[in-house]
């Protein structure tokens, strides 16, 4: 009896602690703006700062990392190498910083989708291969500012163009031929860039669907759901009845069997 | 004080001999008997925790103004019936609790039928006079995942309303009288008419919810009459009933499942999320969302519809079987109408009309396990195939290729399976080899005045030959 | 107090205070998990203390029963009996039961009735729409859209003007291709306006929406544009009118017919190709 007193002795104290960790840990008291994030009401768009006149140093450096690293597929003029990789004249700066801050460019083999990785490139060499590329013409880095947003605007507009692929939190998902990611690394100003030029296959949208604003929602939308409000509890990754499922029988499903097995009696003989 | 308060029952109702014979009822209790014992009190909560909501939900589709706590929502139109439900998770005091234990009870719900009805299939104990008990079960089972859907689906988010969706299609799929069906239950083209969401509350509140109730009535009454069965061994014979009595041992434990089930529930409830419709936002017929699936139970039924190529065969302009036909009614269909014939197809194919009241351990009857297991088998299989999306996502298998290999190894895997388990169970039975225990063996005394061990024990074969049940050995 | 029952009291008094914390929780709002854990952890504490006491504190016995006979023929020759007692001196037993059995199956049958005020008769509203040539095409907001806005690699939302967003026929998706890139059926040739084409947005499987869209940045290392369901994947073809290249619906996806107006934007040039939405015995015969 000494061990069935030692269990339950330890599972009254377990309780207690768990019951004052959970106390002081979580109170919400009647909260009326969650999810808002930082309270500013969204102010008007500004228009894409012109980006600052190009550095010849820095776009020549750019050239000459872009020949060293991009061009055996890119071409030398950067015009694109048929069957290959596209021209990335035109493409913009938007293009060239999503793609090497993200990491998914140098892309290993030309046929793979392009896939969320450790930049390859510190931040200097990007932005110099990014001056290169902006220099042969394309749009350039938006400036998103999520504060400047409405997150309702951000939550529907999110819902309308991109849950379909990526999942309403954002938890990425699959497209026939291809995944979209999850967006809980995406920095504002990535998702600005994916948004207006279409990575691989995802599409475009330019202003005429999404605007400055709704863009500057959009990530604020984003932002939110790197941490959504999880009011019921662990969110056992925001995707829905899957891993809810599984919740109910290997966990729940799974205690009661056992307490099944400490009340009745096993073999069957 | 107890002398009183029987005195107080016996003077108005005489009923002391039955309560007396009541209290002094025999329970088998092996810890497998007590699966059906969990359904049954996750359906309490159910109730319980749905009385709750029915006090505070507004079943109406027509469109107000949302003002509360979650800000991505506020000054969003949206329905009554969304509305409340968010106002119940994030305005109701307590409200989140009963909402999401509600869900959990069911989730655990229907999880523990299922676990309840392998346990009543491996062990032969649908067999008469209990078959049609079994039926009573079965129809439980299918009442429940109709309630359940239908529990979910009252919420009008996107999640649920995507998979409303999907059954007004399965609906229209019927030979025929799809259509007509469909315009019945919907009240119009889907999303339906005004009070479809009214409809489908009282069916989930009131008649469901009756009718499994009074289902469960007839189901305990049909144990009770024929008492329970029980496993061979410790003096149990086809006659007896051997166990715990009713009070004071069995009542306490089976109360304490009750706790500890609806303890369970709770913690749950308050600990971990389920169903967050605040994050899916509300459904709108042009909206939707990746990974969409529905609950656990249904996910069989995605699995198929996603793997099943895109036959939609036509005569004379006819479409005979419109495409989410099979995935939505065939599978379902055949995997119950097999477990509705099964002990129809037992009694035939085994020869056996006798009654039993002696449990089957899974092995004593190899075959009825083997095809138990590949139905098993094939239920898993296409509920895996349901989640394929989330297998490409974390394994990198891509989605098309997965689903040839799910069409493929939802006829070629159960067949393995089968052959596998039945060479077990044979194997086990002819050996009567226990993991944990020696194999018995038998002493016997030699002319000569010592001991020999023979090294054979009664065999378990012929054990279960004498002591009825014969089913024949395959 | 011998130790079990020691522990059951503990195990008792420990819900106690669960079942306080959950009413002082309760009173002072506290959070979700707070009154989960409170409340949760009272009643495992009492199953605990139950089922101990059950084990371990309350005399632990085994009884045999003897079980009550079923079948027992004597009886129920007797109720064979005692039944058939209602029929002695009747004279045309078989002519009565019959009457009694049509009367019932009549009754019953005319109670089934009244089930079909659930819902008006599907004839054409399955698979119909509110499109009709010259509907103008509005955004969700009721702006009018022009094929500029309509750019190559993008998808817009589209809803007929004036008409119900809700319903089930209303919203198609607008996409452009290139002029290479487009290869409608003869017979459609001119249902672009400009590259754009239009499309019912509700998947012909099971009726989900078609909201995924697929748009190559470099076609020679990525598949093709496509319409794609959430649902089950059943992915359309927008080039070659919306026909299906891979999952499990049954027919293409409906297209609508788009001209341009004398403002220069976006109407419809008549009706959807077919039925909109999932599949049902007579969509078939609609076809135009």
């Amino acid at each position: 009896m000494r061990r069935a007193r030692r269990w339950a002795l330890g599972g009254a104290a377990a309780l207690c602690g768990a019951l004052a960790v959970v106390t002081f840990a979580s109170q919400s008291s009647g909260q009326i703006n969650l999810g808002g994030g930082p309270s500013q009401p969204g102010g008007p768009a500004q228009e894409a700062q012109r980006p600052p006149a190009p550095d010849p140093e820095q776009v020549e450096r750019g050239r000459q990392l872009f020949l060293e690293g991009c061009s055996s597929c890119h071409g030398l003029d950067a015009r694109g190498i048929e069957d290959t990789a596209p021209s990335l004249r035109g493409a913009g700066a938007a293009a060239a910083d999503f793609y090497l801050s993200t990491g998914r460019m140098p892309l290993d083999k030309p046929g793979d989708e392009p896939i969320r990785a450790d930049p390859r490139y510190p931040q200097d060499q990007i932005d110099a291969i990014v001056a290169y590329v902006g220099s042969l013409g394309g749009p350039p880095i938006p400036d998103v500012r999520p504060e400047r947003g409405d997150i309702n605007e951000g939550f529907e507009a999110f819902t309308e163009h991109c849950a379909g692929c990526h999942q309403a939190v954002a938890k990425g998902g699959v497209v026939t031929g291809a995944f979209a990611p999850d967006l809980g690394e995406a920095t504002p100003t990535q998702v600005g860039e994916a948004v207006r030029i279409g990575p691989y296959i995802m599409p475009l949208f330019g202003r005429e669907q999404i605007d400055n604003h709704t863009l500057d929602s959009i990530a604020r939308y984003v932002e939110l759901t790197k941490d959504p409000v999880d009011e019921g509890g662990w969110g056992i990754g925001n995707i829905g009845p899957v891993p809810e499922g599984m919740i109910a029988w290997l966990l729940a499903l799974a205690a009661l069997l056992l307490v099944a097995r400490l009340i009745g009696v096993r073999g069957t003989e | 004080m107890i002398r009183s308060a029987i005195r107080f029952v016996d003077e108005r109702t005489g009923s002391a001999p039955l309560i007396r014979k009541v209290l002094r009822y025999a329970f088998p209790d092996h810890w497998t008997f007590l699966f059906g014992e969990i359904a049954l009190y996750s359906f309490m909560v159910l109730v319980g925790t749905g009385v709750f909501l029915t006090l505070f939900f507004e079943p109406s589709l027509a469109r107000t103004t949302y003002e509360g706590a979650y800000a991505p929502l506020q000054g969003v139109e949206v329905s009554l019936a969304y509305d409340s439900a968010l106002r119940l998770s994030f305005d109701v005091n307590a409200g989140l609790l009963m909402r999401q234990t509600h869900h959990w009870a069911a989730l655990v719900f229907i999880a523990a039928i299922a676990v309840h009805l392998m346990r009543i299939f491996f062990t032969g104990a649908f067999r008469k006079p209990r078959d049609i008990n079994y039926y009573v079960g079965l129809t439980m089972l299918v009442l429940a995942l109709v309630e359940g859907f239908a529990g979910y689906s009252l919420l009008d988010d996107l999640l649920s309303g995507m998979g409303l969706a999907i059954a007004y299609a399965t609906t229209l799929s019927i030979p025929v009288i799809g259509g007509d069906v469909a315009f019945l239950i919907w009240g119009d083209q889907f999303p339906g008419a005004d009070d479809f969401i009214s409809r489908l509350f009282i069916a989930h509140v009131l008649i469901l919810p009756v009718i499994i109730g009074g289902l469960i009535a007839v189901h305990l009454l049909m144990i009770a009459l024929p008492h329970h069965t029980q496993f061979r061994g410790g003096g149990a014979t086809e006659r007896n009933v051997v166990g715990t009595p009713m009070w004071p041992g069995y009542a306490l434990r089976s109360v304490g499942l009750l706790f500890a089930t609806a303890g369970a529930l709770f913690l749950l409830g308050g600990l971990i999320q389920v169903n967050p419709i605040w994050q899916w936002g509300q459904y709108e017929i042009y909206d939707g969302t990746n990974g969409a699936q529905p609950d656990w139970y249904m996910g069989w039924l995605i699995g198929a519809l996603r793997i099943m190529p895109p036959i939609e065969p036509s005569v004379f302009g006819y479409t005979i079987f419109p495409n989410p036909f099979f995935g939505g009614l065939l599978v379902p269909g055949v995997v119950f109408t097999f477990l509705y014939m099964w002990p129809t197809i037992e009694r035939r194919l085994a020869r056996d009309r006798e009654i039993h009241h002696l449990l089957d351990r899974p092995r004593d009857n190899p075959w009825r396990t083997a095809i138990g297991a590949a139905l098993f088998t094939f239920i898993t299989l296409i509920f895996l195939a349901g989640s394929a999306d989330r297998i490409f996502v974390s394994f990198g298998i891509d989605y098309e290729t997965q689903v040839w290999i799910f069409r493929v190894a939802v006829f070629a895997l159960p067949a393995i399976v089968y052959l596998l388990t039945k060479r077990i169970c044979e194997e086990l039975r002819d050996t009567d080899w226990h993991p944990l225990r020696e194999p018995p063996v038998m002493i016997a005394r030699t002319p000569s005045g010592g001991f020999e061990g023979d090294g054979s024990a009664e065999r378990p074969r012929d054990r279960a030959a004498a002591g009825g049940g014969r089913s024949r050995r395959r | 107090m011998r130790v079990p029952e020691r522990i059951v009291l503990a195990l008792l008094l420990a819900a106690t205070a669960a079942a306080a914390t959950f009413a002082v929780a309760y009173a002072l709002e506290w959070s979700t998990q707070v009154l989960g854990l409170a409340l949760g952890g009272a009643l495992v504490a009492i199953a605990a203390a139950l089922i101990l006491a059950g084990k371990r504190v309350a005399p632990g016995e085994e009884v045999t029963e003897q079980r009550p006979k079923l079948a027992d023929p004597a009886e129920e020759r007797q109720l064979e009996l005692d039944i058939e007692r209602a029929g002695e001196g009747v004279s045309r037993r078989g002519v009565l039961l019959g009457g009694a059995a049509a009367a019932g199956t009549a009754l019953g049958g005319a109670l089934v009735f009244p089930v079909a005020s659930l819902g008006p008769k599907p004839g054409d509203r399955i698979g119909s729409s509110p499109w009709r040539r010259g509907t103008r095409v509005v955004g969700e907001s009721g702006g009018r859209i022009a094929p500029d806005d309509v750019k190559v690699g993008t998808f817009v939302t589209g809803f007929p003007d004036g008409a119900d967003q809700r319903e089930l026929g209303s919203p198609v998706v607008l996409v452009r291709l290139r002029p290479d890139d487009l290869e409608l059926p003869s017979d459609r040739s001119d249902w672009d306006a400009e590259g754009v084409v239009a499309f019912s947005k509700i998947c012909t499987h099971a009726g989900c929406t078609i909201n995924l869209y697929r748009y190559p940045l470099f076609p020679a290392q990525s598949p093709g544009p496509a319409l794609v369901c959430p649902c089950h994947y059943s992915t359309f073809d927008p080039a070659t009118g919306g026909n299906r290249i891979f999952g499990p619906a049954g027919r293409a996806l409906p297209q609508l017919p788009l001209a341009l107006d004398d403002e220069g934007l976006l109407v419809a040039a008549g009706e959807f190709s077919g039925p909109i939405g999932p599949s049902w015995w007579g969509v078939r015969k609609r076809d135009s």
